[in-house]
């Protein structure tokens, strides 16, 4: 443990139905899906046809402008059906998964003593490339490039993420030759390991630079750690890879399978029995959910409730979540004198002091429903981003270079070390009802496209 | 509510595209919207928003105004009764104010509102909660015998030249109360100015000392003149602590002025609101007034006329400074956007206003003036403490590819 920086700005949402330190095995999905709108700006090539035997770890797409990043069946069974939405957009390959698994085998890399062309080879073939994401845009990295440093942040901070000592249980052995394969990929910034204060999980890991943070969320965001540790400058690239992930890693490079599993959190206010479950990657959503089978008055969140997406009990857990939410729906209208802007609003959360909530305890947790809670309109209130936007970065000013379209602006106030993922709080802060995540999105996107 | 619920959605049909009334969906929305905070969910991005609106933001800083409408209502029968030299109840008092202040109120709402809800038909948005703010400001800093034609002019004046034709709340560069009050003062300076504090000034027969002119225009009197002179050390008499214009009668707002700015206690009170729930940057407020104290500091140093001599704490009580400090300059469209920057904007203009007051006695009412002026003065600060950011960041990446 070198340093540790303590982050400020920020908020935790205390959200009720935390998911309890248990894990349970998740039944078998009958069906695993790889959505490659998960992988934002992946323009796939589908290689699997329906009918097809797949192994775990065989190919089913790839992607078009990059054909050397594979993305792979979780598991062995037959491909069932290539989803598609408007335009013929892939949403979704669907594999009918056999009841135990074949993998397909790669040849096992001793990460420590390979050199930078095989690991990176070892990840590309089997399937665990696509995991990696780089910044500036945000976007999955290329493997032409070469990262000044790569980033891992060992704890989620986000409202009913799951517990570091829960996802990493077990998985050390993994979790260390995944961080030596990645120090072979990195430049000389080499890697980088955020971990929560205190924590003791990543205890011996070598090979990183570790730093601890303390505060509250967003300060698990990598954005926010790479930010702390070295700032991200123009023309950098550097990648980020999720802890889970990197264990994978690690384990495709030791046994030789790809074998990507997630410890899932399940959670939210309701949730019958808020836990964590063991899956494998693009299971079915209805495996974590307890019995719940679905209503018009609960949200089905792939994510965490700031970040995630829309979906439903027969939807797939997202490629990159590590967290499945139920929220109740705010589609009713609220009477301003009970439920709504003039109320007292015992029962609202909120970072302003607007509502009599922040003399509550702090161990009291709250119900939010999806309601947008008011209309949008301009900014008006200042400062409210700011509190809790972790950054040397004007938030406020950079949303309002992106809405103009002045990529100037953009680039001088900061635009390359965000993602959309830093905005969240903001998002949910906002008075305004402003997307903010949205514009930053928009704003990644033009950019990406400007520059080529 | 079921009941109410259930009549809007009876008449929603009405008001849609292709009903009857359409061109009148924006009061049907504004009205809806008021009564139930719609179930609109949110959509992509996150799924669970804050439960603070525009609206909830906007009623604090109304109800923050209050004690200073409430106060400023009595005040402006006691000084008229006290003016006649009369002894009147504390009902007659607030009878003779609330008759004089609610047709402000009521001209300010209906003229500002109507002017929004063209607007926002015009445009095809809908009302934003700005002018709820506005409309309550504009009576407060009005005299309060101002026809209530010139009042009606001026908030039309306001509320399309400093903010609808700039795209409407959030857009807008000038405070819209503080413009509507520049327009009467340079539109009609002959009524605007001088002795018309105190309801009937001119028309009926005042006791001695009482004149129906502020503080301020008293003290606008000893500018240009021999501190030791006679004229002077009688107009400073009403200053010290016996006088009319006292310390504690500045600061509970005893005195003669606009509807709602002499009271600085109970505008400290709404002050008190606005901070406690976070609606008001503190960083404004504070830095006002530290600026507004070194001027008044400063001026004390030197000295040169009867109204330089004037304590800071003294001066900071008097005319529209506390109104102008706690809900004007913290007004977040038109004051600095960035957190260092409030600090700057607020200093100067607690700085300006003070400043202007002593140094242009025409323009006895310096907050006004020097809150417009930041105002304008805002982008600037705030262009200036981006620049900083991003020179940061330049440095930042020169030395690594050093």
């Amino acid at each position: 443990m070198s340093r540790t920086i303590r982050i400020r700005k920020g908020a935790d949402i205390r959200l009720k139905g935390r998911a309890s330190s248990e894990v349970a095995q998740a039944a078998r999905s009958s069906v695993y899906a790889v959505q490659p709108p998960h992988f934002h700006g992946v323009t796939p090539k589908v290689t699997a046809k329906p009918g097809d035997r797949v192994e775990a770890g065989s190919p089913l797409f790839y992607d078009k402008y990059n054909d050397q990043i594979h993305y792979l069946s979780p598991v062995s069974g037959t491909v069932k059906e290539v989803v598609r939405g408007a335009k013929r957009r892939v949403l979704a390959v669907e594999v009918e998964a056999d009841a135990t698994d074949t993998f397909r085998s790669f040849p096992t890399v001793n990460p420590q003593q390979a050199d930078r062309a095989t690991v990176l080879n070892a990840l590309l073939e089997g399937g665990m490339f696509p995991f990696i994401e780089q910044r500036p845009f945000a976007v999955p990295a290329s493997p032409k490039d070469t990262p000044r440093s790569i980033h891992i942040s060992g704890f989620s901070s986000a409202p009913l993420a799951p517990e570091t000592a829960v996802v990493m249980a077990g998985r050390m052995e993994e979790f260390q030759a995944g961080i030596d394969a990645l120090a072979k990929l990195a430049g000389p910034g080499g890697v980088h390991l955020g971990v929560r204060s205190g924590d003791a999980t990543f205890n011996g890991v070598s090979g990183a630079q570790v730093t601890a943070f303390d505060g509250p969320h967003p300060a698990g965001n990598v954005g926010v750690q790479i930010h702390a540790v070295a700032p991200i400058n123009r023309g950098e690239v550097v990648w980020t890879v999720h802890m889970e992930d990197v264990a994978n890693m690690g384990r495709l490079l030791l046994t030789g399978n790809y074998r990507p599993d997630r410890i899932i959190a399940a959670a939210g206010s309701e949730h019958p029995a808020p836990q964590h479950f063991a899956v494998r990657l693009g299971a079915q959503v209805s495996t974590v959910l307890a019995g719940f089978t679905g209503s018009a008055d609960v949200r089905v969140v792939s994510g965490d409730p700031l970040t995630g997406q829309t979906t439903d009990v027969n939807g797939y857990i997202g490629d990159l979540h590590h967290q499945v939410t139920l929220l109740p729906e705010g589609n009713k209208p609220k009477f301003l004198l009970s439920t709504g802007w003039l109320g007292l609003g015992l029962d609202k959360f909120s970072l302003s002091r607007a509502f009599p909530t922040w003399l509550l305890p702090k161990s009291k947790e709250f119900t939010l429903d999806t309601c947008n809670n008011g209309e949008e309109r301009a900014f008006v209130v200042s400062g409210q981003y700011d509190a809790v936007f972790p950054f040397d970065i004007y938030p406020e000013h950079l949303l309002k270079s992106i809405m103009v379209n002045d990529i100037d602006a953009m680039e001088k106030l900061g635009i390359y070390e965000v993602a959309p993922e830093d905005f969240a709080l903001c998002e949910y802060a906002c008075t305004s009802k402003i997307a903010t995540q949205q514009v930053v999105r928009d704003g990644l996107d033009m950019l990406q496209k400007e520059l080529g | 509510m079921k009941a109410l619920e259930k009549l809007l959605d009876s008449i929603r049909p009405n008001f849609e595209e292709g009903g009857k009334l359409s061109r009148f969906w924006v009061v049907y929305d504004s009205l809806e919207t008021f009564a139930f905070t719609p179930g609109h969910t949110t959509k992509n991005g996150v799924h669970i928003r804050d439960g603070i609106d525009m609206k909830r933001t906007m009623f604090l800083v109304i109800v923050a105004l209050i004690p200073a409408l409430l106060f400023g209502t009595w005040n402006q029968g006691h000084q008229y009764y006290t003016a006649l030299g009369e002894t009147a109840s504390f009902m007659d008092k607030v009878l003779l104010g609330a008759g004089k202040v609610l047709p402000l109120v009521i001209v300010s709402y209906g003229v500002g509102l109507g002017i929004e809800f063209l607007f926002a038909g015009m445009r095809k948005h809908s009302i934003n909660e700005g002018y709820l703010v506005s409309g309550m400001l504009i009576p407060l800093i009005m005299p309060v015998d101002v026809p209530l034609w010139m009042l009606a002019i001026a908030v039309a004046f306001a509320v399309v030249i400093a903010k609808e034709v700039f795209g409407g709340t959030g857009m807008n560069i000038l405070n819209v109360a503080l413009t509507a009050r520049a327009f009467l003062f340079f539109a009609y300076p002959k009524q605007m100015s001088g002795e018309i504090w105190i309801h009937n000034a001119g028309k009926d027969t005042f006791v001695d000392g009482y004149t129906g002119a502020t503080a301020l225009g008293e003290l606008a009197n000893t500018v240009g003149k021999d501190v030791a002179s006679p004229e002077v050390t009688s107009i400073m008499s009403q200053f010290s602590a016996e006088g009319v214009y006292s310390f504690m009668n500045s600061f509970l707002g005893l005195i003669p002025g606009s509807v709602g700015e002499t009271s600085a206690l109970a505008i400290l009170i709404g002050a008190a609101l606005l901070l406690w729930t976070g609606v008001a940057s503190w960083r404004v407020m504070a830095s006002f007034l530290v600026g507004g104290l070194v001027m008044g500091g400063l001026f004390n140093l030197l000295g040169l006329n009867g109204f330089m001599t004037i304590a800071p704490w003294h001066q900071v009580v008097m005319g529209g400074f506390m109104f102008g400090m706690v809900f004007m300059s913290t007004d977040p469209v038109t004051a600095s956007r960035t957190e260092t920057g409030k600090l700057i904007y607020g200093f100067f203009g607690g700085f300006f206003s003070i400043m202007i007051r002593v140094f242009n006695p025409a323009y006895p009412e310096g907050v006004m003036m020097a809150i417009l002026f930041m105002n304008v003065m805002a982008p600037l600060i705030d262009h200036y403490v981006l620049a900083a950011n991003i020179k940061r960041r330049e440095k930042r990446a020169q030395l690594a590819t050093a």
